[in-house]
């Protein structure tokens, strides 16, 4: 099965991702995800029924931390690389609302 | 003497027995690498005047006792993904092109308390996606064999910086090939280690759960020390495993009696370049002669590896990346009106295209409506790859391959086609879904002397049976660790022909 | 006849666990600060920094889903929710969809009709984000991470509530529920208890439900019973006009009594949830189940037994008292600390709750030391202040926490015990009072008030009553 992915589909993933592409950059990016999809798709030969997802690779469970405060007043290295700072806050474009 | 020819262990000693300084060491490197650089940029930072400060540094430790080990005072390199505090640490990325950690990624540090001198920061693929290393915002970097064609990705600077003697060893990323392959296409032994064995704390995430750390050396005793110091139980990584044994230098012997190799018939197939079949065939017989039982199987599965690799790593990378946003760190666009706006300029001027085209996969194959049929199904496929390594492990020790179908490519041949380009990792990427540990070593080289790889795979925990086995076959051929034959001791401006 | 609709609420209630650091890092929880003083690599999303999770976090998250009768999940797992905002440092939170850690509970209410259940649907773990300062000048915002991190619960309930009072009763269930596991302090204004509702309406008797919408920002009961009038009048006008009901979020403003739309066209709302690859899944077992519920503290119904028991107070009292783990832990503290807990139950019952309420306090902001209340107590037994003195003291103990000894002695307010000096004010009083004297002997009882309230007037107090009663009686005859 061919994949078509449609100009609404780039867009909208260009939001999901915070990325704004050219006109150029759009097709591109179309006729890239479409091959990409097509070539995911091969996956579909695959009987996976009754396969569990496997997102860790290992049995390790329960990794914790003791609930003991460790770190103390960082804020200058917190700031010492923020693009814009005002006094000891990072300064953005105002949010809405 | 010829400091640069030896290797990390053999400096070290020389460096024990106070024949060699630190600072002779590291400017011996630091020498070699600003002639070598304008024609390789193995470098994105080059730190001279760290260099010489951490060999003082260390120097007097070591003449005070208190730096003893086998690495000390020995120069290395650190990719670009690593932090280092107060260095920059860019990923190749415009993006970060100006960022500076505020701390130093857990390897790094257990390689400073191993008393290495950091001679800087290498060169990679913009946020190690790539196989070439030609997607670094701060341009490609050249093979050292051949400089007309790529060291491979994305730890192609580590690897060129090791093969052209610009350090002694150094630090790569491995999430789907990216320290075996260009350590193949450089002719330098890479490994990549069980995931968890060295911690991620540090390393600034691609694909989280197939991300690893390892060393990229001369040869296979360096890689076994060098690992031996990076790896650790590290308790700001949750992923990290705690290993009874890190002994990994231990297995540098020469024996594989009775070992047994299996050579998946589905990596000798369509795409691979019969040079390359021919060196790998040749290594194996090699190991053979030594008393490894080598035989033919069938792994299953391995075209699968890659449409299921893509989908898994491009979904965490597409997260992973959505902290660069101009607000923290790094770049921030000059123009731009309100917030989203911001955002959307600062990513979309400080990303790379094959970074972008990752992270519009990633968010594709995660968005509502796709997620079960794209990244569950991949997950799926993963747990069936990793059962198919299990069955196979049930059999042989080691699984011996290529490193990649082919020798290193021409530089810009290989970006136009994608999907092509991601064939070249068919035989590493289904290691880093398993978990496994895979070493790449130097077989031979191609009709054009560019380096040949052979890869061994290991079943979890079992980087000490691949040491040995590639240890075996470095002892059987006599091989020596040998300076780029073409790019040779002259930088001239010729050095291309 | 106009047509009947039925409001049906659904409720998502954060609250932030009272751990001493953050969820994934060593940083401190504590309020306040200058902005990000409390922050690191990890809550504040540097490259290359890795989480790792609280196990105090898991255990009060255990505790509220099994005190609120809930099934805990034993492989649970975190998964990441991506969406960009900057108060959000990685551009995704780190939370539970897949696999929270309780599922299915439900905690009973009061209604008008009688107890009710309200359904939790499930109970997860996550992060919470840091906090925007607008400015309203220069068009910018401040980013503070100092939030950032702080370990969460939420609650989602099922729409089983009909009424805003259901729903206040809800949340005032689950605050003394939490309070009392000593999970969280639950204070709305701080923010540590904040709850979102969903609301739809519908025509009686349907049986399918009305499109819904969520509205956020809801800071203090009353906002909530507010936003939910509002609401529900919006929504069926709309709905009289032939009009839709749109599921979107909405933002209550409790100072203009009006919801408002969030939607922008770049809030796609599409998370893309994926299990969290940096933290690994949580096995628990029922060990650890039993460990955790044998550490609970005492429920309020254990409280309620043990202090009819105990301290031999009322069950009226007792149940008073325990509305609140603050009263109740007052109370025992005053009651340890003089031997008296019915006089303790009785300040409480009257004189605090009666100030709670002129002042508008919650409980969990009483800030008096139940030793001073204690002090207070014996100064009244011991003949040192009278009553009516002792009411003003404990208010000054209640707002400024007083040390009513020295207050007492500082104010000069003791009881005159002088018998020589009261006699002279009473024979003043007599003297000056013929009138009322002349009633009193006459057979008005009431007269003799008047005297008392005089002498008491004069003596600024600090007289004891009875015996100013006696000594005028004795005079009189």
């Amino acid at each position: 099965m061919a994949n078509k992915i449609s100009d609404e589909t780039i867009e909208y993933v260009g939001i999901l991702a915070k990325l704004e592409l050219s006109e150029e950059e759009k097709e591109a990016a179309k006729a890239d995800m479409e091959k990409m999809l097509d070539y995911i798709d091969t996956l579909n030969e695959l009987d996976t029924s009754g396969v569990e997802p496997m997102s860790h690779v290992f049995p390790v469970s329960n990794v914790f931390r003791e609930d003991v405060v460790t770190n103390g007043d960082n804020r200058e290295e917190t700031l010492a690389n923020a693009p814009l700072r005002k006094e000891d806050s990072f300064e953005v474009p105002r949010t809405i609302g | 003497m010829d400091i640069l020819k030896l290797t990390a262990l053999e400096l070290g000693k020389k460096i024990k027995a106070k024949e060699i300084s630190v600072r002779e060491a590291a400017e011996a490197a630091l020498e070699r690498a600003k002639a070598a650089e304008p024609e390789l940029n193995s470098y994105v930072t080059l730190d001279e005047e760290g260099a010489l400060a951490q060999a003082e540094e260390i120097q007097k430790k070591i003449d005070q006792g208190e730096a003893a080990g086998p690495l000390a005072g020995v120069p290395t390199a650190i990719k670009d993904n690593m932090c280092i505090k107060g260095k920059l640490t860019t990923c190749s990325s415009k993006i970060l092109s100006n960022f500076r950690p505020t701390f130093t990624a857990e390897a790094v540090e257990n390689l400073q308390r191993a008393g290495a001198v950091i001679l800087g920061k290498t060169n990679m693929d913009e946020f190690a996606m790539g196989s070439t290393t030609e997607t670094s915002w701060y341009g490609p970097t050249r093979n050292p064999h051949n400089t007309a064609h790529v060291p491979g990705g994305s730890s192609g600077g580590s690897c060129a910086a090791v093969a052209a003697e610009e350090s002694f060893y150094s630090l790569g990323s491995d999430t789907g090939g990216s320290i075996r392959q260009p350590s193949s296409f450089c002719g330098v032994v890479g490994m990549k280690p069980t995931y968890g064995t060295v911690s991620r704390y540090g390393l600034i995430a691609y694909g989280s759960s197939l991300d690893q750390i390892g060393p990229i050396t001369k040869d296979v005793a360096d890689c076994a020390a060098v690992l031996e110091a990076i790896a650790s139980h590290d308790a700001k990584d949750s992923t990290s495993i705690a290993r009874g044994d890190y002994r990994f230098t231990e297995a540098l012997v020469n024996d594989v009696q009775g070992l047994k190799i299996g050579i998946p018939r589905d990596y000798l197939g369509d795409g691979l370049d019969s040079e390359v079949q021919e060196a790998v065939t040749e290594a194996a017989k090699v190991l053979e002669k030594c008393g490894a039982k080598v035989e033919m199987f069938d792994l299953g599965l391995v075209k699968y590896a890659i449409p299921a690799y893509y989908t898994i790593a491009a979904a965490e990378a597409s997260s992973n990346l959505e902290r660069f946003d101009g607000v923290k760190y790094g770049y921030r666009t000059a123009d731009y009106e309100g917030l989203h706006d911001m955002y959307k300029r600062t990513r979309s001027e400080g990303f790379g295209p094959e970074v972008k085209r990752r992270i519009m996969l990633g968010s594709f194959v995660l968005s509502s409506g796709y997620y079960d049929a794209y990244y569950l199904k991949a997950l799926r496929v993963k747990a069936l790859i990793k059962q198919a390594f299990d069955r196979a492990f049930e059999k042989y020790d080691v699984i011996l391959g290529p490193a990649a179908p082919t020798t290193a490519p021409e530089l810009g041949k290989s970006l136009s086609d994608p999907i092509k380009m991601y064939l070249g990792d068919i035989y590493t990427i289904s290691v880093n879904l398993a978990g496994l540990p895979g070493i790449s070593i130097p077989v031979g080289r191609d009709g054009k002397g560019l380096p040949i790889g052979m890869q061994l795979i290991g079943n979890v925990f079992q980087e000490k049976t691949l040491f040995r086995a590639a240890y075996t076959y470095e002892c059987a051929t006599e091989k020596q660790y040998e300076g780029p034959a073409e790019f040779g001791r002259e930088f001239g401006k010729e050095a291309r022909q | 006849m106009a047509k009947q609709y039925e409001t049906v609420i659904g409720l998502e209630v954060h609250i932030e666990l009272a751990t001493k650091t953050k969820i994934f890092c060593g940083c401190s929880t504590e309020f306040g600060g200058a902005p990000n003083s409390h922050t690191c690599p990890v809550c504040t999303g540097m490259p290359g920094s890795l989480p790792v999770l609280n196990k105090q976090v898991v255990e009060y998250a255990m505790a509220i889903g099994l005190a609120t009768n809930c099934r805990i999940t034993q492989v649970c797992k975190f998964d990441r929710k991506n969406y960009f905002y900057p108060d959000n440092p990685q551009n995704y939170q780190i939370s539970q969809l897949y696999l929270p850690i309780a599922r299915d509970g439900y905690v009973e209410i009061e209604t008008g009709n009688g107890k009710k259940k309200v359904r939790i649907h499930e109970m997860h773990m996550e992060e919470d984000a840091g906090k925007l300062i607008h400015d309203e000048w220069d068009d910018t915002s401040l980013v503070d991470y100092n939030r950032s991190g702080v370990p969460l619960v939420e609650i989602v309930s099922e729409p089983d509530m009909r009424t805003a009072d259901e729903v206040i009763a809800y949340l005032e269930k689950l605050r003394m529920i939490v309070q009392y596991l000593g999970a969280s302090d639950c204070k709305l204004q701080e923010g540590s208890m904040r709850a979102d509702v969903n609301l739809s309406v519908r025509e009686v008797g349907s049986e399918t439900f009305g499109t819904r919408t969520e509205m956020k920002n809801l800071n203090s009961f009353k906002a909530i019973a507010h936003a939910i009038e509002g609401e529900r009048q919006r929504q069926i006008e709309l709905l009289e006009e032939g009009r839709e009901v749109i599921q979107e979020t909405r933002r209550w403003d409790d100072n203009k009594e009006h919801s408002y739309a969030m939607r922008s066209k770049e809030d796609a709302q599409d998370y893309r949830y994926f299990p969290e690859p940096d933290l690994v899944p949580i096995v628990i077992s029922d060990e650890w189940i039993e460990r955790v519920k044998a550490a609970q503290p005492e429920l309020r119904s254990e409280k309620l037994e043990r202090y009819k028991k105990e301290f031999d107070i009322p069950e009226y009292d007792a149940e008073i008292i325990t509305e609140s783990k603050k009263t109740a832990d007052l109370f025992e503290a005053a009651a340890a600390a003089c031997g008296k807990p019915k006089k303790v139950a009785n300040w409480i019952m009257v004189e605090v709750f009666r100030l709670m309420k002129e002042t508008g306090t919650e409980p969990e902001d009483l800030t008096f030391s139940p030793e001073n209340l204690a002090k207070l107590i014996d100064l009244v037994d011991a003949g040192t202040i009278n009553g009516t003195v002792a009411k003003k003291v404990f208010e000054k103990i209640f707002t400024d926490n007083v040390d009513p000894e020295k207050y007492v002695e500082e104010q000069g307010l003791k009881t005159v015990s002088d018998e020589g000096a009261l006699k002279e004010v009473v024979e003043q009083v007599i003297a000056a009072n013929p009138k009322a004297v002349e009633d009193y002997k006459g057979g008005k009882e009431k007269a003799l008030g008047a005297l008392m309230g005089q002498t008491m007037r004069t003596m600024k107090g600090k007289a004891d009553p009875g015996v100013v009663n006696q000594m005028l009686r004795e005079m009189l005859k």
